[in-house]
């Protein structure tokens, strides 16, 4: 295989992972200040706080790998998403920051300011809608080359019913995402009435999220055909994930395997987002850049895959610890510890 | 100029950005290995001062931490946002450790996730303790992988440029270039010294507004004693530092000493003014001591600025902050050493209130430092962003709207250390010493097994 495969491989498994434990931690954001909204907080916000606060600094770590991932073997992208990009990701970083000041703020904060947690709750849907962004203009359409370098064209961007198709998908599938693991969660902490409501939530937002998505599909067959086409040669993936994504509704329903239920969305999430990885290959930027011209050196990439590896070994079991003492330990879950 | 050039407000979105990371950041990487000093005294001592000094520091140090991370996020997408050019050229020789760093943040997440959130499962201090030596190593290589970044700036090796590409890419060389060693040293000892003689600033305050309890003095005197000893790291690492320059970057040695003509036996000058013969009046000239702190010889010769063309000039200001670093970097040891030096010969002065002030400023002259010394060594390398390769101006975005995000980042850093003073007050008055000290009495097994 091709180290550049071999790097977008990896550099999409951690997008992968960010996707699922970001839009768990951007919707149990949401979710907490829609309680205090609606006066279930004291439901709620018990069994949010005990997942979110060990694990957010993780949560970040995945977009900075992400992130510097790219840069490191795919060191052309810092120049076309770096020079066109300013606004977007200047207003995401500025999200970033509330969201992590606010656990450290909150941490030992005495009652905890509803203001803040409101806030707070509403960076839970910004954050992915401007993340989502990089998507929408990597399809190409968006960027024009000038002289002053790589420019982004707002209006186009602004206008296209692809960007917010994306937009409300990546809002959409957040909620989803967050629900559903935090039903699980919550079920197995012995939280009764936080998993009714949890598992509601999860039944409401399972439907707007797969009707989006078949929107994108829709609109990216005006947008970008080839990649629209490509997409359809991988048709199988998606009806795989389609599979599981009625499986784990089918689950929630009958209020059980929660679980479950969790593993079957992440293999939804999972067929889907490779899929459209797959599709996309070879391009990192419609139509200017693919993985072969963007690529960094043979050196590079060979350290880097090297690094890779050994870093894993290091991660894996530390991963496995944070698990079992904040999520597979029923106890710590159900808050007697 | 902010919203007409580009270049200078990315620049001074660096300046910004990354001067308050530096604040978290020091602190981040120092922290741990006082929470672990304490907290091992704890156990060793069977004293549980010790112990409650780790778990009150801990208390702000998460605080820290988080506000390092959202600073620290911020500095690392700005930094291919602001600089685009450059990060497309460094990323083919220079991602390596930047992409080590990342594990570095995982690890040291991981484990300060766990140790935070499990002051009460272990019957065994022990083990709970063990959780903090993966945060410190975290932290601590973060800050030697970010450096070594930072050291091929300032002397770029591993590549070759054969008409106009980049060839012949040695991820390890320049990951191990000519400034990596000093330089790494260097800020990870400061890092140390910094937080020690926070720490220690913290507990005379808290002397000096009238608290009597001992476990102040224990706290005081520890961090007094760790403070000493990485004060003189801290002198040694930076004289090694000098002679870096000295071989390496003649020009930034040769600014920061308003240093023009080349010579030998060259005098050190502190402070002054210059005027515009390149004469430098009002300074304090230490006979021979630029030669030693350049090549550890009297006689030495060393490079004056005028070798090198006019445009390759640092800004002649850093003279000051290079100053300052120096001098505050000499005070601490002296004043540390007296310190020690008095509390084993029971002077009364060295618990007097004045002394006691002098240690309350102690932590944030450190903290001064930090900040003169990267203030010096950034700006001294302009104008190049690689020094001999690029420049700042080819590196940055065209992006007209830098000025603008400019004050809406200083906004949001306001705001965030607002928001840590405050905290930090809130929790030391949630959690008073003599409430700790109640709680945390009583029967405690472990101390003694
Ligand atoms: C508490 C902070 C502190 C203190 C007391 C000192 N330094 Fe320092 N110094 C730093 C904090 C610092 C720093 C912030 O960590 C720098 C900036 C960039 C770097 O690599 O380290 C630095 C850089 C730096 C450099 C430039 C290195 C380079 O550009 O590669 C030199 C030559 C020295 N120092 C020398 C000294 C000497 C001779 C000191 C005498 C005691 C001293 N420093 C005290
Ligand atoms: C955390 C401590 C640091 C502080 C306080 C600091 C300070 C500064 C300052 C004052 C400037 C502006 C210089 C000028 O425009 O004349 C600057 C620029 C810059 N710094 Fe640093 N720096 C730090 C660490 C680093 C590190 C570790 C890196 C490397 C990864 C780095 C990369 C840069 C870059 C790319 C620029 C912009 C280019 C330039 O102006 O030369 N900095 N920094
Ligand atoms: C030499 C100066 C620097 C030191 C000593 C340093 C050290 C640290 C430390 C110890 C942390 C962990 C947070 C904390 O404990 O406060 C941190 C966070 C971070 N730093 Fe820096 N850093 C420096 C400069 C930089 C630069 C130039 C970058 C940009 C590439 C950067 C990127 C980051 C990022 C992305 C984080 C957040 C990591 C996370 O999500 O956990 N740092 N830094």
């Amino acid at each position: 295989m091709d180290y550049e495969v071999i790097g977008m491989t990896v550099l999409w498994t951690f997008l992968f992972g960010y996707v699922i434990v970001a839009s768990i931690d951007f919707g149990a954001g949401f979710f907490n200040a829609y309680s205090l909204w609606t006066g279930q907080h004291q439901v709620l916000s018990n069994v949010i706080q005990r997942y979110l606060s060990p694990v957010w600094e993780v949560t970040n770590v995945f977009l900075i790998f992400f992130f510097v991932g790219m840069i490191g073997f795919f060191p052309s992208t810092a120049y076309y998403y770096g020079s066109a990009l300013l606004i977007p990701l200047s207003i995401s970083i500025i999200l970033l920051a509330i969201r992590g000041s606010y656990y450290a703020f909150e941490t030992y904060g005495s009652k905890g300011h509803r203001g803040y947690a409101f806030l707070y709750g509403a960076t839970g849907l910004v954050l992915p809608a401007s993340l989502s962004v990089v998507f929408t203009i990597s399809e190409g359409g968006f960027i024009q080359l000038t002289e002053r370098g790589p420019v982004l064209d707002y209006w186009t961007l602004f206008t296209s019913p692809l960007s917010w198709s994306i937009v409300v998908l990546a809002v959409a599938a957040v909620l989803y995402i967050s629900a559903v693991f935090l039903t699980w969660y919550a079920d197995r902490g012995g939280h009764s009435q936080a998993t009714a409501l949890f598992r509601r939530y999860a039944l409401i937002w399972a439907l707007p999220t797969i009707v989006t998505a078949m929107g994108i599909v829709y609109e990216l067959r005006n947008h970008n055909p080839d990649h629209f086409a490509s997409l359809l040669n991988l048709w199988w993936m998606f009806a795989i994930s389609l599979l599981f994504f009625v499986a784990s509704v089918w689950l929630i329903w009958q209020k059980k395997y929660y679980g479950t239920a969790f593993l079957l969305l992440v293999g939804q999430f999972a067929f889907a987002f490779y899929a459209y990885g797959i599709s996309k290959y070879p391009y990192l930027l419609y139509p200017y850049l693919t993985v072969y011209d963007g690529a960094t050196n043979e050196a590079m990439a060979i350290a880097l895959i090297v690094a890779f590896v050994a870093g894993l070994c290091l991660l894996v079991p530390s991963l496995y610890l944070l698990l079992r003492f904040f999520v597979l330990d029923d106890q710590y879950v159900a808050g007697k510890k | 100029m902010l919203f007409e050039d580009p270049v200078f407000a990315s620049r001074m979105l660096s300046l910004l950005t990354l001067s308050i990371h530096a604040i978290f950041a020091t602190l981040g990487v120092g922290l741990p290995l006082m929470i672990i000093i304490a907290h091992w005294l704890g156990i060793k001592k069977n004293d549980e001062h010790y112990l409650l000094m780790a778990r009150r520091w801990a208390r702000g140090f998460v605080v820290l931490v988080a506000v390092g991370v959202v600073t620290g996020t911020a500095i690392a997408l700005q930094l291919a946002l602001l600089w685009p050019n450059f990060m497309e050229m460094a990323g083919h020789v220079i991602a390596l450790p930047l992409f080590m760093e990342v594990f570095a943040f995982f690890f040291e997440a991981i484990f300060l996730g766990i140790y935070l959130y499990t002051w009460n499962r272990f019957d065994d201090q022990r083990k709970h303790l063990l959780l903090l030596i993966p945060v410190a190593i975290g932290a601590t290589m973060s800050a030697f992988f970010i450096t070594t970044v930072n050291g091929f700036m300032n002397a770029p090796t591993g590549f070759q440029i054969i008409g106009g590409q980049m060839t012949g890419v040695s991820p390890i060389e320049a990951m191990f270039n000519p400034a990596t060693p000093t330089k790494a040293a260097h800020v990870i000892s400061t890092a140390f010294m910094t937080s020690a003689f926070v720490l220690a600033a913290l507990a005379a305050y808290r002397l000096l507004k009238g608290a009597q309890h001992v476990y102040y003095k224990k706290a005081l005197h520890l961090m007094m004693v760790v403070g000493l000893i990485f004060a003189i790291a801290t002198a040694v690492i930076g004289d090694f530092a000098g002679k870096y320059l000295a071989k390496h970057q003649p020009e930034k040695l040769a600014a920061a000493e308003w240093h023009f003509e080349t010579m030998e036996g060259a005098p050190l000058v502190l402070f002054g003014i210059l005027d515009d013969e390149q004469n430098v009046r009002f300074g304090l000239e230490i006979p021979y001591a630029l030669s030693i702190l350049a090549h550890n010889h009297p006689q030495a010769e060393v490079i004056g600025l005028n070798e090198f063309p006019q445009e390759w000039h640092p800004p002649l200001f850093i003279h000051y902050l290079f100053d300052l670093m120096v001098i505050i970097g000499v005070w601490l040891v002296l004043f540390s050493f007296v310190y020690w030096w008095g509390m084993r010969r029971k002077w009364t002065i060295v618990t007097s209130r004045w002394f006691r002030r002098l240690i309350v400023a102690s932590g944030p002259l450190a903290m001064l430092a930090i900040q003169a010394g990267w203030w010096m060594t950034e700006f001294g390398r302009q104008p190049w962003i690689l020094r001999g390769v690029m420049t700042v101006e080819e590196a940055a975005t065209q992006s007209p709207y830098v000025g603008h995000l400019f004050f809406f980042f200083l906004a949001l850093y306001l705001i965030l250390v607002i928001g840590v003073v405050v905290v930090l007050r809130n929790i030391n008055q949630r959690f008073p010493l003599e409430q700790d000290l109640a709680h945390e009495g009583g029967e405690r097994p472990w101390i003694t097994k």
